[in-house]
């Protein structure tokens, strides 16, 4: 497989670029948040996005999708990076679509799966419960109880939280935290009796909450995958989500850039365009080859994940590695040389460090997959 | 991709496979450990080992020496799919270079796009085969980075060229058959307009090498010296006074090359390596939290090269590649080499620091680490690369 787009992914990275660009620049994200919006994203243009194929992008035929990969997943993702927009894809589209089509059976694909192509229905996993994403220190309690279980505990940041009308919950049925073995996924209506959502308004002004379970009930039909099983199945749908949000790096690291290559060839000082010194020069140019590597890196992930994904992982962690450290340079360096102006609210800059911080904790941090490929090579 | 060039591929890495599995001998199959693993070819070559020779005969009668190039040039005419297949496929199996040669990296490239039929015909199966070992005649005491600036001159004499002059740096010269050299033909010009691009035989009259010692010990690169060399017109590639363009994209194919460097991705990880000097603490770690992080982090890096590598070939194959992005490649490249080999240099502790002994194969761990410093200095430092990636794919201005 070529590390290159094909036609057809080229032809749907221009259409998703021309609708986000054209309904969604950074603009949109700024009104939402000075509005105090309170969905956090707008419902209409979910909607035509929803119509042009991208919510059921990765959701099979039968249930109403594209059926497209993890690869045009990615596609999509960048564009979102770009401009930054607030919307569902990541938790709806692309993670829980994944896990539930993964991990469900017959019964529950075709009850959510169309509702998801079709835009109508929201869901997203449900899984940090710390500080720091460590999935298999999930504590969260299910315990069994008649026909079901009964679930206990607390998860920390649940993207779109707030709006989801599914919860796809990482519980513990066996085992201590930090043990691979004991580990379920569950359904949970977020109306359901015990479940409490607090939406927490992020430094990136994008959709996230905090959720209490307390005894919440659950029926056996309500189990993702397999009981005590569910290590295997989290890990795939982490390492999904965790390519989908490096191209969303990839996408936003890629803007700043070339917005601060822009202001070098057009900001002057001391009688010439800053571009001109050797010193920021050099800066820019190192930025660029970082970008570049980590666009590989990422168009990597993603083809592995189209492989195999139960193989990726290693690909991933390199990929998500990458992408938080680029991103952090990018943004850095983005804000350092628009000067003054890149402190200012007025300017967008702000917003893509913002957003970089929040991505670079998803899923995950440098350091996290770092340490991950550590362990993958026996050292 | 069609479904039938798709199920034909799928035949041609069937039978590859199985082609290498059947004759690529096993020592032919373990990383490189010393420069006489690495087969160069020329008039003078030896192979150092049966295998070496078996391993090299085969490649080359397959045209697998040069497997991209047409086959009437003597390669292997394989599709880019076809190649990417193959470099799979041996590095599946760890399989060495059958032939390592400047021939094959920068100036088969270059006569490919600006060669005359003639020279063509001449010089590329005989780089193909091996038979011919090439060195490059580009940089001058006074010309580096500011290569343009050389001063090796050209006068015409009826049908040929008098070359008088002095070139530096020259890779194996001592041990070269030919040279490609830049040399000055018009002086009165500016100096990227002057330029030509020269082929000529080692073994020419007034022609000699003199190896300059490194600080490794080994002296790869040597002053190359011309005095009166009587070359003819007709080995001019392209035209006369236009050689800088010859020039400027056979730079292109060398920095790919040396952004290559280093055995990435075959035999131990560098973790495992390091754990053999530094130990393991009970959880099976590395027993250096600091050492072991930064491991980490360059395994990250290296891996992200290799994938950003890859996109590079394919980008190329696809009219995608900007011309200048093998000095974004050659740059990064060559410091993730060099931090290759402080961490090396580091997880070998004292281990690391003999100089001469069997024990150490003779310093092979200093005195790679030491050749390393260079990888940021030839063909282009990382500073003369910054500012190619700023002037020309940035497009910053005044650079």
């Amino acid at each position: 497989m070529a590390l290159v787009l094909t036609e057809e992914q080229s032809m749907l990275r221009d259409s998703a670029r021309g609708l986000i660009s054209d309904k969604a620049p950074v603009s949109h994200l700024r009104h939402l948040r000075d509005s105090k919006d309170p969905t956090g994203f707008s419902k209409e243009f979910w909607q035509s996005f929803a119509e042009m194929g991208f919510a059921g992008l990765l959701v099979p035929e039968e249930f109403g999708g594209s059926a497209l990969g993890y690869v045009e997943a990615g596609v999509v993702m960048e564009e979102i990076g770009r401009t930054l927009m607030p919307s569902p894809f990541l938790a709806t589209s692309v993670v829980a679509a994944s896990a539930l089509n993964r991990g469900g059976n017959a019964a529950q694909k075709s009850e959510f799966l169309p509702k998801i192509s079709s835009g109508s229905l929201l869901a997203t996993l449900a899984v940090d419960e710390g500080a720091k994403h460590r999935p298999l220190q999930t504590s969260l309690q299910a315990v069994r109880a008649g026909n079901g279980f009964k679930l206990s505990g607390a998860k920390a940041l649940v993207v779109d939280g707030h709006v989801a009308d599914l919860l796809i919950v990482a519980a513990r049925t066996a085992g201590s935290a930090g043990e691979r073995d004991g580990l379920t996924l569950f359904l949970v209506n977020p109306a359901a009796k015990g479940v409490a959502i607090e939406r927490t308004i992020m430094v990136d002004s994008h959709n996230a909450a905090r959720i209490e379970f307390a005894n919440v009930e659950v029926n056996a039909d309500s189990v993702l995958g397999e009981v005590d099983q569910g290590a295997g199945l989290l890990e795939g749908v982490l390492d999904i989500g965790r390519g989908a949000v490096a191209s969303e790096m990839v996408g936003l690291s890629d803007e700043v850039f070339n917005r601060t290559v822009e202001y070098l060839k057009s900001r002057k000082q001391f009688g010439k365009l800053i571009g001109e010194f050797q010193a920021l020069q050099h800066r820019a140019a190192q930025l660029y080859v970082d970008i570049e590597i980590t666009r590989a890196a990422v168009m990597k992930a993603l083809q592995a994940l189209d492989t195999d994904v139960a193989k990726a992982a290693p690909a991933v962690a390199v990929a998500k590695a990458r992408a938080g450290t680029t991103a952090t340079r990018a943004v850095q360096e983005g804000v350092q040389m628009h000067g003054g102006m890149g402190m200012t609210d007025q300017f967008d800059i702000g917003f893509f460090m913002k957003r970089a911080r929040v991505c670079e904790e998803l899923f995950g941090d440098a350091n996290y997959h770092t340490e991950q490929l550590a362990r993958a090579r026996g050292y | 991709m069609s479904e039938s060039e798709a199920v034909d591929l799928e035949q041609f890495r069937n039978e590859t496979r199985a082609w290498l599995e059947a004759n690529c001998p096993p020592e032919m199959r373990k990383p490189t450990t010393s420069d006489a693993d690495v087969f160069w070819g020329g008039r003078n070559t030896k192979f150092s080992s049966e295998p070496q020779r078996i391993w090299f005969e085969r490649m080359r009668d397959k045209g697998w020496t040069v497997p991209d190039w047409p086959k009437e040039y003597g390669g292997g005419g394989l599709s880019a799919a076809e190649h990417k297949v193959l470099r799979a496929e041996m590095g599946r199996i760890g399989a060495r270079p059958p032939l390592s040669s400047f021939g094959i990296w920068m100036l088969g490239p270059a006569l490919l796009k600006y060669g005359n039929e003639a020279q063509k015909k001449e010089h590329l199966p005989k780089i193909a085969a091996g038979e011919i070992r090439w060195c490059q005649g580009y940089s001058e005491p006074n010309a580096g980075s500011d290569l343009a600036s050389l001063q090796t001159r050209a006068e015409s004499d009826g049908d040929d060229f008098v070359i008088t002059g002095q070139k530096i740096w020259t890779s194996y010269a001592n041990y070269a058959d030919w040279i490609f050299c830049l040399v000055r033909t018009d002086p009165a010009a500016k100096k990227h307009d002057g330029i030509s691009f020269i082929l000529f035989d080692m073994t020419s009259k007034g022609v000699s090498t003199k190896p300059i010692l490194l600080i490794s010990g080994y002296s790869p690169f040597c002053e190359t010296f011309f005095d009166n060399v009587r070359v003819p017109k007709s080995h001019v590639v392209g035209t006369v006074n236009r050689g800088w363009d010859v020039a400027k994209y056979l730079l292109q194919h060398e920095r790919a090359m040396i952004s290559g460097m280093g055995e990435r991705g075959v035999g131990r990880p560098l973790g495992q390596i390091a754990a053999d000097s530094v130990g393991t603490d009970t959880l099976g770690r590395l027993d250096d939290a600091v050492l072991r992080s930064q491991i980490a982090g360059f395994d990250v890096d290296e891996a992200a090269l290799a994938a950003c590598a890859e996109r590079a070939v394919d980008l190329a194959k696809a009219g995608q590649a900007h011309p200048a992005f093998s000095s974004a490649m050659k740059y990064y490249g060559t410091e993730l080499n060099k931090r290759r080999y402080e961490i090396l240099m580091s997880a070998g502790g004292v281990d690391a620091l003999e100089w001469e002994s069997e024990r150490s194969k003779q310093g092979a761990r200093p005195r790679a680490w030491l050749r390393t410093k260079a990888n940021s200095i030839e063909g282009g430092t990382s500073e003369v690369m910054l500012g190619i990636v700023a002037k020309r794919i940035l497009d910053l201005p005044g650079a």
